[in-house]
């Protein structure tokens, strides 16, 4: 018994506890009553052995509680079986084979309890009693696996249920013109989140049902705005993204301090980034170029010691939808795409 | 040829989980480049993204553009930050004290070229 205190000390800091997988996790979750064999076969004391041994060849089994009346009184296995064989005594009773001494859990404890003992008493099958201490099933490292498998298929069904419901997002919901809104607050100078904006929403995407190319496109769009509000801002900015059936739309606002020539800041290799940054890999002078690589619609207004404003449009095709519940009809999206800002088509 | 090979030719050190089945992990092509903004436009899905840069940074372009792994040459060390980010992102670091010349030479070697 000593071996289970082993436990007790093991303290689970942060990192362990992140590199506990679910399975293990379960070990904890599961009760030993969800995962057992109910109503197993047992064996009576005054059954003989040549009975025992028909019982356990009918059933395929190895083992089995043997019970007086009601009472729990004891196992036996089928070693017990081959120690009455060479005795040449399979006519005794089971009385005088089986073992007494029992190692047992409750039907409350949790999955881990009896993997421990499989561990610690290299036993096959662990006998399982009720609050009154009557056989309430039997337990199989079978029956933990299996146990297990089916937790980790019901997980598997919940994630997909959920990746479902959002790539449906829109389906049922009835309004002239449905869109999700996704706003970060990106702070300037904050290199250490760089990109956590663009990961997420591509993440989102992805969820919504986005094909994997159209997401990327997305990512890499948001990425160089995300960096750009890091870079070279005042006080950071907002990046908001509306998703709709028919088109991603993403406003990258800043207050400052401006574009001087935003001709010049689309030109390749332009860039007006700090020998600091640029060691960093920052400052190619390519991000305003591969946004509009990335999109198919973009549009970037700047006023030197106001701010900028980069707002850039994805469309999507019926197949390509996020979330479903396209439009019908073309004619019932009004766009804001014709202004008197700089546009840049692609 | 499978990325468990790349790492044992090269003898690349693994910084990131050694967990992973890296025989499953078939890169496509390459990439060389110390501009993210660059790699963010050239890299391809599996490819092997070689680089000097170490900073965080470098573990969101590799996420965003979904690179086999990122060989960190020329004896340049991540923060442990960046490796833990790295592992949340799902992306294989590795390092090497060789130049970039030498890897990505090896690689080519290999026989690793750009697959569509």
């Amino acid at each position: 018994m000593e071996d289970q205190t082993r436990f007790k000390g093991l303290h689970i800091s942060d990192q362990l506890a992140g590199e506990i997988t679910r399975t293990e996790e379960l070990a904890y979750e599961l009760k030993i009553s969800e995962v057992m064999t109910q109503n197993p076969i047992t064996t009576s004391i005054e059954m003989t052995m040549e009975a025992v041994l028909n019982t356990f060849r009918n059933h395929r089994i190895s083992g089995a509680p043997v019970l007086e009346g009601e009472k729990l009184v004891g196992v036996i296995s089928i070693e017990d079986l081959i120690n009455s064989l060479r005795k040449n005594d399979i006519s005794s009773p089971v009385k005088k084979y089986m073992t007494t001494s029992l190692v047992t859990v409750r039907e409350t404890d949790t999955v881990i309890e009896a993997l421990k003992l499989f561990v610690h008493t290299k036993l096959g099958r662990i006998i399982v009693i009720n609050s009154s201490n009557q056989l309430a099933g039997i337990i199989t490292k079978g029956d933990v696996t299996r146990g297990i498998l089916k937790a980790l298929d019901h997980d598997y069904k919940e994630e997909e249920v959920r990746r479902y419901r959002a790539s449906h997002l829109f389906e049922d919901i009835s309004s002239d013109r449905s869109s999700l809104i996704l706003r970060y607050t990106i702070k300037v100078g904050d290199f250490t989140r760089g990109g956590s904006a663009s990961s997420n929403i591509k993440r989102a995407l992805l969820r919504m049902g986005a094909n994997p190319q159209l997401a990327r496109r997305c990512g890499i769009a948001i990425y160089e705005a995300e960096m750009n509000l890091i870079i070279h801002t005042t006080r950071g900015g907002i990046i908001r993204v509306e998703i709709e059936p028919h088109q991603i739309t993403m406003q990258a606002t800043d207050e400052g301090p401006g574009i001087a020539d935003v001709d010049l800041a689309m030109k390749p290799g332009y860039s007006t980034a700090t020998q600091e940054v640029r060691e960093l890999g920052f400052g190619a002078g390519m991000g305003l170029v591969n946004i509009k690589r990335c999109v198919d619609w973009m549009q970037l207004e700047s006023t030197p010691g106001v701010g900028t404003k980069l707002k850039i449009k994805i469309f999507l095709k019926e197949e390509d939808t996020v979330g479903e519940g396209y439009p019908s009809t073309k004619e019932s999206i009004k766009d804001e795409s014709s202004g008197n800002n700089k546009s840049f088509g692609a | 040829m499978n990325l468990q090979e790349i790492i044992n030719h090269l003898g690349l050190e693994v910084l990131t989980t050694k967990d992973k089945d890296f025989s499953a992990v078939e890169p496509q092509s390459g990439y060389i480049s110390d501009l993210l903004s660059c790699v963010m436009a050239g890299a391809n899905p599996l490819s092997l993204w070689v680089t000097l840069q170490a900073h965080i940074n470098i573990v969101a372009v590799g996420a965003l553009k979904e690179v086999a792994a990122i060989i960190i040459t020329e004896g340049a060390r991540p923060e442990e930050g960046t490796i833990q980010k790295a592992e949340e992102e799902g992306i294989t670091l590795l390092a090497t004290p060789l130049s970039s010349f030498f890897i990505v030479g090896s690689l080519w070697e290999l026989g690793l070229r750009e697959k569509a």
